[in-house]
């Protein structure tokens, strides 16, 4: 048994871990936030009060906080619909205003592992159940009748028995002053009494988004504000010695232009900050800029490197074994047929639209920040220490964001804004470039897995061994505090979890792990882990299914029949119900194609997500392929809280994913290749597939996220689509590596 | 150098370098910030706006070359957020995190002026060239159908002019 017990970590202690892996950049990756938010390890919120939350004014308008940050993910909307159905108020009569950061009023307030779903359910109901109970509370006192005897229509209260009713603007003063129940006594509403929950709502940034009011955090604007551009080592992690920053100080605009020797934590880093009336003058200064750098260990990463290492590794012993079940080297030995394969992914950047900014103004010892972060109350202790000021003394406010994808998780620009308003003594906007954003990433780990895969006569697949390389972090202490020996810290969000299907469900399984040092900084992107883990799995049991003889959903579902030799991990019922549904529904095995078309399917447990995908491609003689039609079926539990944010997700999932199919960062000598749109092509309209078809199964389990569950099987579904066309078996991405192109 | 512009039907004069792109000075000196920077090399299209009725890439824009010229920018395509794409944009929920919307409601625009019923593959590629890391392409198909679809149901002639 190999099950794998995580321990658990309440929120005090992951923000002191935070705190303490932010003394350099290359400890903070030894975290990895998200990580921790996928695991459900983000909790034990403080006690909440629903005057905090909601405010109902004389005419019964509620205005609702959204406590957590929105990157497009429709947070803002979410939240505040569950605390609206519980407190029983029309949505139209409903405002909703961001909270600042303030946890000690709102609880967790973070972006990110698909969490909020699952850790707001209960308690934003709640909220609202609970300030309904307070007007019910405070109406029954100026009626003087029982409590239990008042009842609500959306915005009213009524007691049917004084045939009397009053809108909830006439008690909401006398409402505020009533002590909030116990959380835990209330009785939440029957989901059949539902009128918000389930209902499609469309975003409420709607309005200020196409008519372009200021909305983003590179929008705000403050009096006297100056722009910052901020030019880091080309080689990351290296450190600027100096430079002609006279020259620099005399360029049209600039005010200021300076050295920051030293990163101050969360990802940080030594660099040269230009300050101007413009960020243009900035930029266009920039240009003139000439730094003598100290280049530092990442000077040596190399992609292609990396990638013969692998292979060089892959024959020698494994440095470590993650799981293993039964005997793998012996019944791949007596199995009657032997796949062997050879996958990888390449690094990835997140490009957000809106790359990375800070608002940050530093007067009379405070600091207030307007920062769009996934994970504001990480940056807090860090700007304090690197300020030399309390985190008292630290406000942030947390305007939208133009996407993130998993970037604004790390507030290595927040902490840089925050040290150049310091020193330049008045409210500075650091934007980083689209050039900064794609070389200064944190970026998704690359991979490099070889697998065998074992079949018997019948062609039940009865062994598997994955030798997965991967990056330990460069220059990481090899010992601890007392000079013993540690093992190498794993890169950030470069784990391959020991349950990871078809983990558990083949009787002899393997998965071992060699690592090859890496200097550049890795992280969460989007489904981290799952996002380049999916591709491997359900690519390799699908050339295993066509090598057995099997279609492609049977012999996954086959799998899924079998007894899980572990415990913990996917609930193979709920893998089953998202695999029959997406058959069903995409009409496997039912339909005829033409020549050069094909459907391949896929299916990932992440962030608590079952999803299961097909995809129907269409390949031409010039191996230009279109995704005609995707068919999407998901398992987030029993209620879709907005169904047309839900949809926004699943179609936001499938793009990314085909994104990542043709996308790669690479790096040489340490310097990232890519610099833009133009060598970082994400997907574009044309290219879209015209329909993504979106069904529920509706499972009787708590609902969960959905900003990530769906991409990571789109990558395999599409790829494996591309075999049933064309016969050519995709073992590495991206895709134009081997002479494929969109339409 | 002082230029002179009209920008949303308001004459504007800034005094700033001939080459400055006009998305800067839109942004940074007239504190107009519907037009986002996404990539500063004209491939995103974030920054598009309407220049003599035509959508352009504002960052690849000298504001010399919008000397004596209309302007119309995300803030003025209409008084009250009531332009069509707008409404229909609004109706669909076609933002996600909308970073990207203002410049794909600008091209639209300028589609729809050029061609007011366009097919898939018109939108296809007059919209090619806006980005969205979001994928809201499917949506944003459907939002100009849908607001060409309003239009007509609106007015059985042509549009009026904004």
């Amino acid at each position: 048994m190999s099950t794998l017990t995580l321990p658990r970590v309440d929120r005090r202690s992951f923000l002191k871990v935070s705190a303490l892996a932010g003394g350099g950049f290359m400890l903070a990756t030894y975290l990895d936030p998200l990580d921790v938010f996928a695991q459900g390890r983000g909790g034990n919120q403080p006690p909440l009060d629903p005057n905090a939350f909601i405010t109902i004014d004389s005419n019964g308008i509620a205005t609702i906080i959204a406590k957590n940050p929105e990157i497009g993910q429709g947070v803002k909307v979410m939240l505040p619909m569950l605390i609206a159905e519980e407190l029983d108020i029309e949505w139209a009569n409903v405002r909703i205003e961001q909270g600042d950061l303030n946890p000690a009023k709102y609880g967790a307030q973070s972006a990110g592992g698909s969490t909020a779903t699952p850790n707001n359910w209960v308690p934003m109901r709640q909220m609202g159940g609970a300030a309904r109970a307070m007007l019910i509370a405070a109406a029954a006192e100026a009626w003087g009748v029982p409590a239990s005897e008042i009842t609500t229509t959306p915005g009213r209260l009524v007691h049917a028995g004084s045939n009397r009713s009053a809108g909830y603007g006439q008690f909401a003063s006398a409402a505020a002053r009533i002590a909030p129940p116990a959380l835990d006594t209330l009785t939440l509403k029957d989901p059949s009494r539902y009128h918000i929950i389930g209902k499609p709502l469309p975003g409420v940034d709607n309005f200020k988004i196409v008519t372009g009011q200021p909305l983003f955090g590179s929008d705000i604007t403050l009096p006297g504000m100056l722009h910052a551009v901020y030019q880091r080592c080309p080689v990351i992690g290296g450190k600027a010695l100096s430079a002609n920053l006279d020259a620099i100080k005399a360029m049209p605009g600039v005010r200021h232009a300076f050295i920051i020797p030293d990163g101050h934590g969360a990802n940080s880093m030594s660099g040269v900050a230009i300050v101007a009336d413009s960020w243009w003058y900035a930029e266009n200064a920039r240009k003139k800029l000439e730094v003598n750098w100290d280049y530092g260990i990442t000077a040596s990463d190399s992609s292609t490197a990396f990638s013969a290492r692998a292979v060089e590794l892959s024959k020698e012993a494994p440095h470590s074994t993650a799981r293993t079940d039964g005997d793998p080297d012996a019944a791949l030995a007596a199995a009657a047929k032997v796949l062997e394969a050879h996958y990888e992914y390449p690094f990835l950047a997140h490009a957000p639209m809106e790359p990375p900014n800070a608002t940050a103004v530093f007067r009379d010892g405070k600091l207030e920040v307007w920062a769009g972060t996934q994970q504001p109350g990480g940056v807090v202790g860090i700007m304090a220490k690197a300020l030399g000021i309390t985190p008292a003394d630290v406000t942030v406010h947390l305007p939208r964001m133009g996407g993130s994808f998993g970037r604004r998780l790390y507030n290595d620009y927040v902490v840089e804004a925050a040290v150049i308003a310091k020193t330049v003594g008045v409210p500075v906007q650091l934007r980083w470039s689209r050039e900064d954003e794609m070389r200064q990433e944190i970026f998704r780990p690359a991979g490099y897995h070889f697998l065998k895969g074992g079949l018997d006569a019948s062609g039940s697949l009865v062994a598997w061994r994955n030798h997965f390389v991967s990056f330990s972090v460069a220059g990481a202490p090899t010992t601890n505090a007392q000079g013993q020996p540690i093992a190498p810290a794993a890169a950030g969000s470069s784990a391959l979890g020991a349950t990871e299907f078809p983990a558990r469900f083949i009787p002899n399984f393997a998965t071992h792990v060699s690592l090859m040092p890496l200097g550049v900084v890795t992280g969460a992107h989007r489904a981290p882990g799952a996002c380049a883990i999916s591709f491997v799995m359900q690519s390799f049991l699908d050339e295993l299914a066509h090598a057995a003889g099997k279609d492609p959903v049977q012999f996954r579902l086959d799998l899924l029949t079998r007894t899980p030799l572990t415990p913990q991990g996917l609930d193979a019922a709920r893998a089953t119900g998202v695999m029959k549904a997406v058959a069903e529904k995409s009409g496997w095995g039912t339909r005829t194609l033409p020549a050069g078309t094909g459907m391949g399917v896929a299916f990932h447990f992440s962030h608590r997500g079952y999803v299961a995908e097909v995809a129907e491609v269409t390949v031409d003689a010039n191996k230009r392929v279109r995704v005609n039609k995707v068919w999407v079926a998901s398992d987030v539990g029993r209620q879709i809280i907005n169904p047309l944010n839900a949809e926004s997700q699943i179609h936001s999932s499938v793009m990314d994913g085909m994104s990542q199919l043709m996308l790669e960062i690479t790096v040489e000598g340490g310097r990232i290749t890519q610099a833009n749109y133009d060598s970082y092509p994400v997907l574009r309209m044309r290219q879209a597939p015209p329909a993504i078809e979106s069904h529920w199964v509706l499972s009787d389990n708590d609902p969960t996220g959905l900003g990530e569950p769906p991409l990571p099987p789109i990558l395999p579904a599409i790829t494996n689509a591309i075999f049933a066309a064309t016969g050519e078996r995709v073992r590495s991405l991206p895709l134009s590596k081997h002479g494929f192109s969109w339409r | 150098m002082p230029v002179t512009l009209t920008v949303n039907g308001k004459s504007m004069t800034v005094d700033v370098p001939a080459e400055m792109p006009l998305l800067w000075v839109l942004r940074d000196v007239l504190n107009l910030h519907g037009t986002k920077y996404g990539c500063g090399t004209g491939q995103c299209g974030a920054c598009t706006v309407h220049l003599r009725g035509r959508a352009v890439r504002s960052c690849q824009t000298p504001v010399s070359n919008a000397a004596g010229a209309q302007v119309v920018t995300i803030e003025g395509l209409s008084p009250d957020g009531s332009h069509p794409l707008q409404k229909a944009w609004m109706e669909l929920d076609v933002p996600e995190c909308g970073y990207c919307q203002a410049g794909q409601i600008m091209a639209a625009a300028s589609l729809l002026a050029l061609r007011p019923n366009p097919t898939d593959a018109d939108i296809d590629t007059a919209m090619n060239t806006n980005l969205c890391r979001c994928g809201t392409y499917i949506r944003i198909r459907q939002g100009i159908h849908q607001a060409v679809k309003s239009v007509a149901a609106a007015t059985p002639t042509t549009e009026e002019s904004k």
